[in-house]
């Protein structure tokens, strides 16, 4: 092979730019793969940490049909943390490898699940607003380069279409309630706002790696594109439920068609990235019992498999 | 494969789904599983929580021979110059039918 790396290079990006996707077994530059698994495990973390908050409601959910409901929708979070592990993995990197670094503290998970659920209407605030930011980042990110990322989002933007329906029609309800009901709606909206604003990533301007993700189509559009995205949508949405924004400078642009919001405080994120935020510990220790208290499960599985493997070789 | 003691996240085994009766099997992902009926299992509950499928293949990832990118183009230029095969290659003469 006497293909130097400049024209491998060169041929790679040409083909990302006639809009072909990349596979699993194909050559492309080791950044472009590092940065992808970093970018994947981070998401496959964020789906798996991001049953804690919800799962915190199972038990007490207000009736049978929004219990059913909530455990299907934090069904579909494994599901999906299980779809983009599987992504990751095709990058060359193992699950294992990946969970021990969650484990450890080095892996990355979405700043959102760090904020606790305190109230009912966060299950709904959380299905309307996170998995609404959520949605806007991940259609941008089924348009991205990398055939296994981008067949993973598109799966995973269908049923999230359902959470985002869900939650926007627990918070609805509560909204058109009681008054009690009412301010436990705006409550959450209050809460969560920000941090949904937050979750879609640092501002342009802040933000490392953007022009390399994009050359590469890692990423199609920057975070304040998907973000504005996401505002344009969701205000509204409050504005037909009854709440308000909990934002004084919020207004909107009659020019340009767009919702503008004031100015985000990055402190926090920061602070809560850094793992300062309310839950990142309790986060953290649930992970580590679930690993454990799983371990035995596993270990009976694989001693199972072998037992069955020895028989067959015996009969055969 | 992946069976020590510090990595029990079983094999790695490709999933197909035939999403109604009468069509072909498709890839819709992968899953760990230490064996094919817990991998189809898994692989139901990964892949077909909203009746996706009527029928599920799974198949350990290494027993897949797969052709690679670096062959590909002598692997499959043996078809680049057989337009012949085609029915859009041939000529109907003005007013011939059902052919």
């Amino acid at each position: 092979m006497t293909t130097d790396i400049k024209e491998m290079e060169r041929r790679f990006q040409e083909k990302i730019d006639s809009g072909l996707k990349i596979e699993a077994k194909e050559w492309m530059p080791e950044n472009y793969r590092k940065q992808l698994i970093r970018m994947i495990s981070q998401h496959a973390h964020s789906e798996i940490v991001g049953m804690l908050p919800e799962g915190n409601w199972i038990t007490r959910a207000p009736s049978l049909r929004r219990k059913a409901v909530l455990l299907a929708k934090v069904q579909d979070e494994a599901g999906h943390g299980l779809y983009l592990y599987s992504a990751a993995e095709t990058l060359g990197i193992d699950r294992q490898t990946m969970i021990n670094q969650l484990l450890e503290g080095k892996a990355k998970y979405s700043s959102i699940f760090n904020y606790p659920t305190l109230s009912w209407a966060d299950i709904g605030a959380i299905g309307w607003l996170v998995d609404g930011a959520a949605i806007v980042n991940q259609t941008m990110l089924a348009r991205g380069s990398y055939g296994p990322y981008s067949r993973a989002m598109v799966r995973i933007c269908k049923e999230e279409s359902f959470h985002n329906r869900q939650g926007y029609e627990i918070i609805y309800g509560l909204a058109n309630g009681s008054p009690e009901q009412k301010q436990m709606a705006q409550d959450a909206l209050n809460r969560w706002w920000w941090p949904s604003i937050q979750m879609l990533g640092p501002s342009d301007a802040q933000s490392k790696n953007s022009e390399e993700t994009m050359r590469w189509k890692i990423k199609v559009e920057s975070n304040d594109t998907v973000r504005q995205r996401f505002i344009d949508r969701t205000v509204p949405q409050a504005h037909a439920a009854g709440l308000s924004i909990p934002d004084p400078d919020l207004k909107f642009n009659e020019e340009s068609g767009h919702w503008e919001i004031g100015e985000i405080e990055w402190t926090e994120f920061y602070q809560v990235i850094k793992g300062h935020g309310p839950c990142n510990h309790k986060r953290m220790q649930a992970r580590q019992k679930a690993e454990n208290e799983g371990k035995w499960v596993r270990e009976a599985a694989a001693a199972y498999a072998k037992k069955q493997k020895s028989r067959q070789q015996i009969a055969a | 494969m992946n069976t020590k003691d510090e990595n029990d996240q079983g094999l790695l085994w490709e999933v197909f789904v035939q999403a109604k009766p009468g069509i072909p099997h498709k890839h819709a992902g992968s899953v760990h599983a230490h064996d094919a009926e817990m991998a189809l299992a898994s692989a139901r509950d990964v892949y077909t929580r909203r009746r996706e499928g009527t029928s599920i293949w799974v198949i350990p990832s290494h027993m897949i021979t797969a052709t690679t990118e670096a062959d590909s183009e002598s692997f499959f230029d043996p078809a680049d110059d057989k337009a012949y095969r085609h029915p859009t290659f041939y000529t109907v003469p003005e007013g011939v039918k059902y052919l």
